[in-house]
């Protein structure tokens, strides 16, 4: 019987585990806003850093010519 | 059709382009201020900005070029910022012009429009931005510039710099309900074994491994989670008074103390199960009854409506102080559109004061040189220079908040359920004790038994889920109707208000439409051509308001367009010239001093006569007065205006009201204490500022506003104007409310009496209780969830 109390240990860990990234993800705010970040998830990432913008730019004008 | 349609309206804000409108490539604008956002944007690359929806802008008004000069005091940047260092200022903003996702998506990459911000992040359910930005490479003067030039003006008032306590208490209340929820899973997972071998596990060792465990799992829960009810019912009963708390802690306390020593002595598996469900269900109840709308405020007072800083001007140098800091006799400068925060009297310039937010009159009321102008008024004109009477602490509106109102918020039902709980506890203790004694020359054992079990299920878990469900719910409810309460004890108030009390102007009338007629010889459809014509240029409201009146199409070319501030406009059609504006800049001579808004007209430099604004009463409420008279509730209608509208007041209400004209603020406020001390219980509805003493005064007040996000008084509902012709049935809903608050108190005393029959007869077995206990609550808060919503839809809420 003694391989259930090792099961038990081991899901309640497990347990433990979700109940502390829970009580993580309260304490820095997340549930604090509940519907911008389903807004935000839609947006592309235009703006990586400069050189990627910038090419943008360029098929941006060559769509237009 | 649709097509042709879309195409007249502005790229930018959606609003239809008449003549005027400007345009750029194939994209057609409204106005200069819109194009100029879209070639903002576009500078930068941001026109993704026009892709997430269709015309998201928002209209921008003309920013004075200092009207944020005052940003630049350290003074006030230091109460504004909540954070800084060597190269990072954290700052929020309030921005109530935040509508669409194209409006987070821009506001998130502002380091596009303003390179020194680090990185923005919207709330949207706040209609709030947080910036972080360097302070070496820009300032926050020119953040808040670039924000109000796109169209998202923060709304920077004399409480942005009072910082506020963040939501802290909520977080904590979340991890409680986590921590309950997740031991209480837990143990029921564990306590099934039990159950299912009817209390005969085979292994010895396994059965206490089980217990033990449970017992470790039920100490966060009965000491972390449900550390609130005991320090509420130890706070109750050292004020000598008992509370529903009182019982709960009583209960929990023996469902511990009974179930940890059954697990010590071996001799059964306790009741932590269902203890650990009972104090989860009820931190949910109460979190769900603690329920606010996020995006509103029903505290403000004028703070959050009062600017934070002023031009001050001495020896030809102008200076921002803030408001706080003005002295009787400084001399202070305001611009169009901006707000007079303290009582002070004209010295120079034209002043056309909009006293909107004060008395709901939407009409700009004319103020010569030497006549007081009171705080709360916004100029609308050209620039004036003005010297203060009073500080702003000591000034004519601010007064009414040093008069403390201190609503008693112990409810009705709290009251019951008080009461309940003190003749609760005495009756389970002598239950429990006779109980017991009957037991105690039978076995001493079973007495003991019959004792704890008694506090174990007499813990009135339902009847404090009871109140708390059936308010959370219908709070949602009337929330979707665009009717705002503020907590629960508003809706147990407006179940007995018997007294309603109404401010007229801006809450009976409409705020932006007026009735218009013309005194004088009848105009020729020429001449209203050429009136149109005029008035359509100007963006001053009665302007806008003759030319929504008129409703003309292609008007006429107009020539040499001018408009002097306060005073008028004029042009010419075809050489004939046309004026409007007031008496004096019409006809060069001022007489009539009559307190009525009037526009004259001149055509050809002869005068023609006059239009009237007139304010006009908002649909349904000859509906609203007969069903509120037919409910027999008292009426009476308070008004700073004289009584010229008595006629057509006593028409709306039939006659069954009372009427009072020219009262001040301390007049209303004071006329709802009198009804209040003939033991009437008031609500007061009004909108104003100038309402905001008799709203705190009222049992209940309810303030009107056509844009939830414009500045409402502090009161108990904020509701939208529509639903203003729905006020019987606010009442009507939360007077069912509390039949159904009675009915659930009535049952869930049932399920008291049923586990009692049990735990008086010491045959209370943890499986029965497990199988009751949760039971009783799950039906108890699907009876009220059900019969607070279908009420609500008999009374035609959705």
């Amino acid at each position: 019987m003694s391989v259930i109390i090792i099961l038990i240990a081991v899901s309640l860990l497990v347990a433990i585990g979700f109940l502390i990234s829970f009580l993580w993800a309260v304490k820095t705010g997340q549930y604090d806003d509940d519907y911008t970040p389903s807004v935000r998830i839609l947006f592309d990432n235009e703006f990586k850093d400069e050189s990627t913008s910038a090419n943008e730019k360029n098929i941006h004008s060559n769509n237009n010519n | 059709m649709q097509h042709t349609l879309k195409k007249n309206l502005c790229f930018h804000c959606g609003d239809a382009c008449s003549g005027d409108s400007v345009s750029l490539g194939d994209k057609l604008f409204c106005c200069t201020g819109c194009k100029l956002v879209y070639e903002i944007l576009e500078e930068n690359n941001l026109c993704t900005y026009y892709n997430l929806n269709e015309q998201p802008g928002v209209k921008t008004s003309n920013i004075i070029s200092n009207r944020y000069s005052y940003l630049d005091e350290i003074s006030i940047v230091q109460k504004l910022i909540s954070y800084k260092n060597n190269n990072q200022v954290h700052v929020t903003f309030q921005i109530p012009d935040i509508h669409c996702s194209s409006c987070i998506w821009l506001l998130e990459n502002f380091k596009r429009v303003d390179a020194g911000v680090i990185q923005s992040k919207v709330n949207f359910i706040r209609k709030e931005v947080f910036i972080i930005f360097d302070e070496s490479k820009t300032s926050l003067r020119k953040i808040v510039e670039s924000l109000a030039r796109v169209g998202y003006e923060p709304s920077l008032h004399l409480d942005s710099i009072s910082k506020k306590e963040k939501q802290k208490t909520n977080r904590n209340r979340i991890i409680r309900i986590g921590v309950a929820g997740f031991c209480f899973g837990n143990i029921m997972m564990l306590s099934f074994p039990e159950y299912f071998s009817s209390g005969n596990l085979a292994d010895p060792g396994l059965k206490n491994f089980f217990s033990y465990l449970t017992f470790l799992l039920a100490l966060p829960v009965f000491f972390y989670s449900a550390s609130e009810f005991f320090i509420k019912s130890y706070q109750a009963l050292k004020q000598k008074s008992t509370s529903i708390d009182v019982p709960i802690a009583i209960g929990i306390a023996a469902i511990f103390i009974r179930s940890s020593y059954e697990i010590i002595a071996h001799t059964g598996p306790g009741f932590f199960d269902s203890g650990s469900g009972l104090i989860f269900f009820m931190l949910i109840g109460r979190w769900f009854q603690d329920f606010t709308f996020d995006a509103l405020a029903f505290e403000r007072d004028y703070k959050s409506y009062f600017p934070i800083a002023v031009n001050t001007y001495k020896n030809g140098i102008e200076k921002p102080v803030p408001v706080s800091d003005l002295k009787v006799n400084d001399k202070i400068r305001v611009r169009n559109n901006e707000l007079i925060p303290v009582d002070a009297t004209l010295i120079k310039g034209q002043a056309f004061i909009d006293y909107s937010f004060v008395t709901g009159e939407s009409l700009p009321v004319r103020v010569d040189a030497g006549q007081i102008i009171y705080a709360g008024g916004r100029q609308t004109g050209s620039i004036i220079e003005l010297l203060v009477v009073k500080e702003i602490s000591q000034s004519h509106l601010t007064q009414l908040w040093n008069n403390d109102v201190t609503k008693s918020f112990e409810s009705k039902f709290e009251k019951l359920v008080n009461a309940i709980s003190r003749y609760f506890v005495l009756v389970t203790l002598l239950i429990a004790t006779v109980a017991a004694a009957y037991w105690w020359q039978v076995d001493i054992k079973k007495a003991i038994n019959a004792f704890t079990a008694v506090l174990v299920i007499a813990c009135p878990c339902a009847l404090a889920l009871s109140a708390p469900f059936t308010y959370g719910n219908i709070m949602r409810i009337l929330g979707k109707q665009k009717i705002f309460v503020r907590n629960y004890q508003t809706l147990e108030n407006l179940a007995d208000i018997n007294t309603i009390v109404f401010d007229k102007t801006g809450t009976l009338t409409e705020n932006n439409t007026a009735e218009i007629s013309f005194v004088g010889a009848k105009l020729t459809d020429h001449e209203v051509q050429l009136i149109y014509a005029l008035v359509r240029h100007s963006s001053h409201p009665l302007s806008k308001l003759l030319s929504q009146h008129f409703k003309l199409n292609d008007p006429q070319h107009l020539t040499d367009y001018t408009e002097v501030p306060g005073q008028g406009i004029s042009g010419y059609v075809n050489q004939i010239n046309i004026k409007a504006g007031s008496e004096i800049f019409v006809t060069g001579n001022k007489l009539a001093n009559d307190n009525l808004t009037k526009v004259y007209i001149a055509i050809n430099h002869v005068c023609k006569g006059y239009f009237v604004f007139i304010n006009t009463y908002r649909s349904g409420l000859k509906h609203l007065a007969e069903n509120l008279v037919h409910e027999k509730f008292h009426l009476s209608v308070l008004t700073g205006d004289g009584n010229a509208e008595q006629h057509n007041l006593a028409t709306i209400f039939s006659n069954k009201v009372e009427l009072h004209f020219n009262c001040t603020p301390e007049q209303k406020l004071n006329s709802i204490k009198s009804l209040q001390q003939q033991n009437k219980k008031v609500l007061m509805v009004g909108d104003g500022l100038n309402d905001a003493g008799a709203l705190r005064q009222s049992n209940v007040g309810i303030s009107i506003t056509d844009n939830t996000n414009n500045f409402t008084p502090a009161s108990d509902v904020i509701i939208d104007a529509s639903q203003l012709i729905n006020l019987h049935k606010l009442i009507a809903y939360s007077q069912r409310a509390s039949h159904i608050i009675i009915w659930s108190f009535i049952i869930s005393l049932l399920y008291n009496f049923i586990g009692l029959s049990f735990a008086v007869t010491g045959t209370l077995s943890p499986l029965i209780a497990a199988i009751l206990m949760p039971i009783s609550t799950i039906s108890l808060v699907l009876f009220t969830l059900v019969a607070s919503t279908v009420k609500s839809r008999l009374l035609g809420f959705k």
